[in-house]
């Protein structure tokens, strides 16, 4: 084993050991349990964004509406069908990604800003069908009346429902399979040619690659995930609305997978630790905290376009 | 290549240096929880400063650290302070709403929670605080389930219900206009609600509906429905939207016209909106859920209008700001005849508790009904200032308070079950 | 039944109108610097907050003419400290820098003029529809459709007629051998910037007049823009135009026999025109792809 592979297994367990302990080191600074929780489903949902943005190269800024849809997706599932937590995340995860699929076949000629404004016109179409399709989906008070069932498994129950410390590991399980398929999708030879997509599509295309085949499978494979992390973050609050399915959160995810660093794999959930921390954070200190976040965003764009995980690795180069 | 890097990391770090001394100005180390005199009482106050509902929110806001103030002066609740804590659930995001309060409740440990103006957020906080059993009353939020369906142990309203609207102003309309009304309403379950509750009450009375335009939240344009209602040829235009759309609502009717030709009218009116309207656009017949401008003798309102004044800015208070003042005052009032701060005994305490003169604010008996949680609040109804009477403030005429209790449905029509708790 | 559907669809093209300037202005920015400008409605909010605090100095007529130009101001402003960094990068970084920017703006025009509606009144003799009993039209409507058929025709003029037109016309086309051929690009896209935000700011100034003037009102003017864009063909601003009337027509006329879906019709043509004609009305095939 050479010593950038230890060096890359030593980072590796650092990240999953802060994970695994976070219920307990996090209180230690001010935080708190569900604040965990929900920065992985977050940080799950910005490293789809990236599987697509950062590896492939294409800008979708409407993908909030598939993390909505497999939110609406596994709450209608357990309200209505099953009382069944992985049946309801298998519903959301479906809902959200063949929606992406079929969504997708329609876009994938387009690149560029004409494909990131088209996508940000779909995606306030589901936005608004979630508003208006009151009767099925709440309208804008949300879907609720649903709640993440126990596990029930076999041997055991889980109380993911109260034990707030429980449910936070069944998060990380399903947050730990979430980013291992991707992970191995990435190095797989389909992953590779994604990343020649992204370098340089030209050239791509002349070494026989079906490039718009292949983008559309990357947007279908990135909406499956992100339906996922989408249907993990219904059970976190037990609750769905249609701000889930708002133009604004996909330019959250974006602005995650940007500031974490987008060309790698880590740097999203680096970005949604920091964004939605610091946004905890800041808007309880002030009310300007839109200002704050807004002068964020920009010097990110302005200062550190590689992110923060990029700007680690310049460092390294240089 | 080293050089173009180097002068690129000077630069970042020039910057960096620059906004880290800006930044550290206004917040310190972010993972310092501020210690709070473990003594205190901690409220916390979950509620829009920012987005659409931020001049509601920060008038309850207003209204609460007054009463807290006030509260603290006299010692505290049971010989303890009590201290706000003041979160931005913002005026749409419920995902938001929901972690304050966890954060709220998890970390900082409240006794009692507050909010939210927008129904939606409310029940969402409802819900997290049912499941953590701490005393929750919601100021300003008005969907029904909150005290109706919906209605939880451990949360209280204060503001009134659709049902209650509608019952408090149908009957004066139905007297004093006619029978034939043509109603607009946002198309979302407030809405909904409100236009049920009137149509019933006009059904009741005898009356007809001409027609029910349903407008989607936040359309800036009323012309085409303006038209429908013109051409219906109603005794009454009953305007429902909310917010920003009645300020532009309002505004449209008066330049076409239309409110020289109809009666307008509606059910609630908030002074927040008709603040933001030119005076030619403050037409109608309305109902606000608490005015400042009362007849004389009323106990504490003079007080308590200056009070107001000292803090914003000579601002008169809003129905707004009467809610959070009531939220907090009577969340001390139950601890003291409960003698305690344990969230089913303040509960209990609440449960039919009438509040006093000097919060209450307005004549009639006000109360929290025991078997919805729903605070019996008068409905002052009158008609909007277009002249402004010469008072810049005055923009309302009451001509009648109505009590609550006679406008409120009973409980088992609001379809409150109240499940105690063991 | 046809008076209603006539009126509306008289109503839908002022409401179209007013779509399209604001289109306009995005499309401008759009098609030469490669920039969608997610702060545009931000824009318009400080072009309506600036023409309310100039009326008591200036009266409304000044007020009217004055703000869009200082919001053009502050746009050339911005333009020159961030927007112009990131010309030539990935479109990503133009969308969240403008996206950034959006936060920034709604949370200035809060603080500095509060969260409170501020009211806003319009001359007298405006305020008045044009008769009681048929054609519905407020004074103030038509003359917020004649301000835009008058800036909109100036515009028109300028690109046509303007070297500074006639340059960001070719610039649209083809940018590398515009600069190749001596001219400054640098002033050409500021120019152009600051054309976009007059656009906006004069949008702002006359859409105070008809509606409630808070921090977030730009909010519901946005998409309708794009999706002008995108019906009418990126990269047409003829195009644009069309979209903005076709969408504003659309509406008005869906709100007589299905009021609810009248704020969904626009996604509902846009996805016609997907479908059947992806590159817009009055795009071509190729404009940024």
């Amino acid at each position: 084993m050479t010593a950038e592979q230890k060096k890359h297994l030593a980072v590796l367990a650092a990240i999953w050991a802060a994970l695994i302990f976070a219920p307990y080191w996090m209180p230690l600074f001010g935080g708190y349990t569900a604040l965990g929780t929900r920065v992985l489903a977050i940080g799950l949902g910005a490293m789809s964004v990236n599987f697509l943005l950062g590896f492939t190269g294409v800008l979708s800024f409407g993908h909030a509406a598939w993390f909505g849809l497999g939110a609406y997706g596994a709450g209608l599932c357990i309200k209505w069908i099953a009382l069944s937590t992985p049946l309801g995340l298998l519903a959301g995860t479906l809902v959200g990604g063949i929606a992406g699929g079929l969504l997708g076949a329609l876009l994938v000629r387009r690149r560029g800003i004409y494909f990131a404004m088209v996508t940000i016109a779909f995606g306030q179409v589901f936005y608004y069908i979630a508003f208006q399709w009151g009767s099925l989906t709440g309208g804008d008070d949300g879907l609720r009346g649903f709640a993440r069932q126990p596990l029930h498994l076999g041997f055991a129950t889980v109380d993911i429902l109260g034990n707030s410390t429980a449910f936070y590991y069944f998060m990380l399980v399903c947050f730990a399979c979430a980013v291992g398929l991707m992970g191995f999708i990435l190095r797989s030879p389909f992953g590779h040619t994604m990343i020649a997509i992204r370098e340089n599509e030209r050239r791509a295309r002349f070494l026989g690659i079906a490039v718009e085949f292949h983008i559309w499978i990357a947007f279908t494979l990135s909406c499956f995930f992100m339906a996922f992390s989408g249907a993990l973050y219904a059970m976190v609050n037990n609750f769905a609305d249609p701000r889930m399915l708002h133009y604004s959160l996909s330019g959250d995810f974006v602005i995650m997978a940007v500031m974490g660093g987008m060309r790698t794999f880590w740097g999203p959930l680096l970005g949604a630790v920091v964004f939605v921390v610091l946004q905890d954070y800041i808007s309880s200190v002030t009310v300007n905290w839109m200002s704050f976040i807004g002068l964020m965003i920009v010097a990110i764009v302005l200062f550190f376009p590689r992110g923060l995980l990029g700007l680690l690795r310049q460092r390294k180069a240089a | 290549m080293k050089n173009p890097v180097l002068s690129l990391t000077t630069d970042r770090r020039t910057v960096l240096k620059g906004a880290a001394a800006a930044g550290a100005l206004q917040i310190a180390s972010p993972f310092v929880v501020p210690v709070w005199a473990a003594d205190n009482l901690k409220i916390g106050i979950c509620n829009p400063l920012t987005g659409t509902y931020a001049a509601p929110g920060k008038n309850e806001q207003t209204g609460c650290q007054l009463a807290a103030d006030q509260i603290n002066a006299k010692g505290g609740i049971l010989g303890r302070k009590i201290e706000l804590l003041i979160e931005d659930s913002t005026s749409g995001d419920a995902g938001t709403a929901v972690q304050k309060t966890r954060k709220l409740i998890d970390r900082d440990h409240v006794n009692f929670l507050v909010g939210n103006v927008n129904s939606a957020l409310a029940q969402a906080m409802a819900q997290v605080s049912n499941e953590k059993g701490v005393l929750h009353i919601v100021p300003g939020g008005h969907t029904d389930p909150i005290t109706g369906t919906d209605c939880k142990w451990n949360v209280f309203r204060v503001c009134n219900t659709t049902r209650m609207e509608a019952n408090s102003i149908c009957p004066l309309l139905f007297k004093t206009y006619g029978k034939k009304w043509h109603f607009i309403t946002p198309d979302y379950a407030f809405g909904h609600t409100l236009y049920q509750g009137c149509e019933a009450n006009l059904k009741k009375l005898g009356g007809t509906v001409t027609g029910n335009e349903l407008t989607p939240l936040g359309i800036t344009d009323f012309s085409a429905y303006l038209i429908k209602a013109r051409a219906a040829n109603p005794d009454v235009l009953v305007v429902l939207v909310q917010g920003n759309d009645m300020v532009n609502c309002l505004k449209q009717i008066s330049q076409f016209g239309i409110d020289k030709q109809i009666h307008v009218a509606g059910t609630q009116q908030e002074l927040e909106s008709v603040e933001a309207m030119p005076p030619e656009a403050r037409v109608g017949v309305w109902m606000f859920e608490w005015y400042w401008k009362q007849a004389a003798g009323t106990a504490g309102l003079d007080q308590f209008i200056a009070d107001i004044r000292k803090r914003s800015g000579g601002k008169v208070p809003t129905a707004r700001t009467w809610f959070g003042y009531v939220t907090i005052h009577a969340y001390a009032l139950a601890c003291a005849k409960a003698k305690s701060i344990e969230a089913k005994a303040v509960a209990k305490a609440l449960s039919d508790m009438e509040l006093p003169p000097e919060v209450k604010l307005q004549p009639n008996k006000v109360y929290f009904r025991g078997g919805d949680h729903q605070l019996m609040l008068s409905a002052f109804i009158g008609q909007l200032n277009t002249k402004g009477d010469g008072d810049p403030e005055n923009l309302f005429k009451v001509n009648s308070i109505v009590a609550g209790e006679s406008i409120a449905p009973s409980i088992a029509e609001t379809g409150c079950k109240m499940q105690m708790p063991a | 039944m046809t008076d209603l559907l006539l009126f509306n669809a008289t109503n839908g093209l002022i409401i179209g109108a007013f779509y399209a300037l604001m289109a306009i202005g995005l499309s401008l920015i759009l098609n030469l610097s490669n920039v969608i400008n997610f702060a545009h409605g931000g824009f318009l909010v400080i072009g309506a907050y600036l023409s309310y605090t100039l009326t008591p100095y200036l009266g409304f007529w000044g007020a009217l003419i004055v703000a869009p130009f200082l919001t053009a101001a502050i746009g050339l402003i911005v333009e020159r400290l961030l927007i112009r960094r990131v010309y030539g990068r990935d479109p990503l970084y133009s969308l969240l820098l403008t996206f950034g920017l959006a936060f920034i703006i709604e949370d200035g025009t809060r603080q500095i003029w509060g969260a409170l509606g501020k009211p806003t009144s319009i001359p007298a003799f405006l305020s008045k529809p044009l008769s009681y009993q048929f054609f519905f039209i407020t004074g103030y409507r038509l003359f917020m459709v004649a301000i835009v058929v008058l800036a909109i025709a100036l515009l028109f003029v300028l690109l046509r007629y303007t070297r500074a037109g006639i340059r960001v016309r070719a610039g649209t086309l083809d940018l590398e051998t515009v600069a190749a051929l001596g001219i400054n690009i640098r002033t050409l896209r500021s120019l152009n910037f600051a054309i976009g935000i007059f656009l906006a700011g004069l949008a702002g100034a006359l859409a105070s007049g008809q509606l409630g003037l808070e921090p977030t009102m730009g909010d519901g003017l946005l998409m309708p823009s794009f999706i002008a864009i995108i019906v009418g063909g990126v990269g047409s601003l003829t195009g644009t135009l069309l979209g903005g009337l076709m969408i504003g027509v659309a509406t008005g006329l869906t709100a007589v026999v299905f009021p609810s879906a009248s704020d969904a019709i626009m996604y509902v043509i846009m996805a016609v025109v997907l479908l059947v004609r992806p590159r817009g009305l009055l795009g071509e095939e190729g404009m940024l792809t």
